[in-house]
């Protein structure tokens, strides 16, 4: 045990060094006018200004993001679970294989598809049809997000619906209950953990994404990421860029605070009951 | 009593392994029929087979008359009792208790009184809303059969259920498990691989061995007459011995000739002879058909286990007097306690 807390020491420095102190300096540089002294104008000027609607539409566009992660993952996630062991794995590769792809080239991907002089664009005038303007919108925007962060919806449910025991499935065809029922009754209740680490591990990338919304979005959609990056990028206002990143963070705290206590019941029920199937 | 289930020359196979070789098999109303069997006999196939879990690949199923093989498991009326009792970690005791009563659409009016009445059953009264982890592995026992009887289920199929418990425990449970087999008056399919286990509970017991029921019978034929020496072996401990035949009561083991009581066999036919332990008394040396030496003694509660060398075998021996280690003794077997088997002979044999 000992042995283990030392070689722990190099993750305690790093975890001080790159964690702790660099939120304390997140917080100070909020906290802090330019002068150095102690202030709140920074936050009052978030909440007064037009930042605030920026939030606004990063929650709402995080929030449709997650949304058709969930409905198109979910099903998603479930028919790979059903397949035969084979399959799955081969499943789960194709969903992997991407992820292993550099994000920015994975995105500038769908630029190159959705510009106006783009595969789509350019099978339209193939056919004769009327182009469509579909890159630097908010649809593009939800589209790249969508495409990026899918497979984080995907894998966790599919874990959790994968380890789940086929004693219980078998128990509910038992006790009188259709391949629909069993679903509503038992698959989807027990599956909600696997579907509240998905919803987080969405949620928080989208809301502070900003290179997703530069490369699809150009410059018409901002989101808070976006304007977080540029105080700090461009304007140089390390201060008001802090305070946002402050705020945003305390968003991201309730939304975690909120998924982990739906997890924290869950997964206790998931583990004792292989504790059971071990016994 | 009229029969209630019926199997028909069941086959079926996991790949190329074969686990159940041509089952025919019938259950009575109302009975406690056990399957008694090593672990991977077949015989927790069979209980999934009239569950609906399973699908043979040739054969039928037969309910009340009615073929049910491609019945799905939720349109049967038989309820199974899991060996790992398969409750619901997202519902409390009485939703685990409830489940199926409301998938059938029953009013709650009806159903709280229908769950409370199970818990009495099951003596776990005032458990209602206590989660189902939070219970040990003897009230989920009890929790898992009170989910499964509350359905009123024509038959109850039981998976080893009592495997996973304590002996005390288990004990306990068998006495249980009897009591509410009659007081609701169903048939029950329990599936072990305890010997004792199955003679204590069951009305008539089937033994399988590697997908082939060997001998079905009540407890006290295959304890008194087991028809193969595997059957022997697995009911209860025995001497199991090569003997020959030579004519009508008169058989040879041991390099001695013994008389029995068996009859209708090839003359010098290669036997099995079966001794159970209790049955070999232990003699003065003159007095002895055979002649050992003590070579072990030990105490089991009621009666001594001794291991006694004659020139040829090991003898199993049990007796209420201790001998010394090393002590010279002779032993004798009465006519009736030898049991003479044909080799390999299985149920349904004598027929064909």
């Amino acid at each position: 045990m000992r042995s283990f807390k030392k070689a722990a020491t190099p993750y305690f420095i790093w975890a001080l060094l790159f964690i702790v102190i660099s939120l304390l300096m997140v917080l100070y540089y909020a906290f802090t006018g330019e002068s150095g002294n102690f202030s709140t104008e920074n936050f009052v000027r978030f909440f007064a200004g037009s930042s605030l609607g920026t939030l606004w539409r990063s929650l709402k566009i995080a929030f449709f993001t997650t949304l058709i992660c969930l409905v198109v993952g979910y099903p998603l996630a479930y028919a790979i679970s059903r397949l035969e062991a084979r399959y799955r794995t081969l499943a789960i590769m194709l969903i992997m294989v991407p992820m292993w792809m550099n994000f920015l080239l994975r995105t500038y991907a769908w630029v190159t598809i959705l510009s106006k002089n783009g595969v789509i664009n350019s099978f339209l005038r193939y056919i004769g049809a009327a182009e469509l303007d579909l890159l630097y919108r908010e649809g593009a925007v939800i589209l790249g997000m969508v495409y990026n962060f899918l497979p984080f919806m995907v894998l966790p449910i599919f874990t959790v619906i994968d380890k789940m025991d086929e004693g219980l499935i078998e128990a509910a065809a038992d006790l009188g209950c259709n391949k629909l029922m069993t679903f509503i009754k038992v698959i989807f209740p027990l599956s909600l953990p696997g579907v509240a680490s998905g919803i987080s591990m969405v949620f928080i990338p989208a809301i502070s994404t900003f290179e997703i919304t530069t490369l699809l979005g150009g410059n018409k959609t901002n989101l808070i990421g976006n304007v977080i990056e540029q105080q700090f990028t461009v304007t140089g206002d390390w201060h008001y860029g802090s305070a946002m990143s402050v705020v945003l963070m305390v968003f991201l705290l309730f939304s975690l605070i909120f998924t982990r206590g739906e997890d924290e019941m869950g997964t206790g029920s998931v583990t004792s009951t292989a504790e059971v199937d071990r016994e | 009593m009229a029969t209630q289930i019926e199997l028909r020359n069941i086959e079926k196979s996991f790949g190329d392994h074969q686990v159940l070789n041509q089952i025919n098999l019938e259950i009575e109303e109302d009975e406690f029929l056990t399957i008694l069997g090593p672990s991977g006999c077949g015989k927790t196939t069979i209980l999934r087979l009239i569950g609906g879990f399973e699908t043979p690949d040739s054969g039928e199923v037969i309910f009340d008359d009615k073929d049910i093989t491609q019945v799905p498991a939720y349109l049967r009326p038989v309820n199974t009792l899991f060996q790992k009792y398969s409750l619901f970690p997202h519902l409390n005791v009485y939703d685990n208790v409830a489940f199926g009563l409301r998938i059938k659409k029953v009013p709650e009016a009806e159903i709280k009184p229908r769950v409370d009445e199970m818990l009495g059953l099951v003596n776990l009264k005032g458990f209602e809303k206590r989660w189902v982890d939070s219970l040990s592995g003897g009230q989920q026992q009890r929790i898992a059969m009170a989910r499964a009887l509350i359905n009123r289920p024509e038959v109850l199929l039981l998976d080893e259920p009592l495997g996973a418990l304590d002996l005390k425990l288990r004990k306990d449970m068998q006495v249980e498990l009897k009591r509410i087999q009659r007081e609701l008056g169903i048939t029950f399919v329990f599936v072990t691989h305890d010997q004792e286990e199955a003679l204590t509970l069951s009305d008539r017991i089937i033994v399988l061995n590697e997908g082939i029921i060997q001998q079905i019978g009540s407890p006290l034929d295959i304890y008194n007459e087991p028809i193969n020496a595997f059957v022997a072996d697995f009911i209860g401990e025995s001497n199991i011995l090569e003997g020959i035949m030579h004519k009508n009561y008169d058989v040879s083991f041991s390099g001695k000739h013994f008389v029995c009581v068996d009859e209708d066999f090839y003359p010098n036919e290669a036997v099995d002879v079966v001794i159970r332990p209790e049955d070999v008394e232990i003699v003065s040396v003159e007095k002895g058909t055979l002649q050992g030496e003590v070579l072990s003694c030990l105490f089991m509660g009621v009666h001594y286990e001794m291991r006694i060398a004659t020139s040829a075998e090991i003898y199993l021996v049990h007796s209420t007097i201790p001998r010394s280690i090393g002590e010279p003794v002779g032993l004798c077997v009465e006519p009736d306690n030898i049991h003479i088997m044909r080799k390999g002979e299985v149920e349904g044999d004598e027929e064909l």
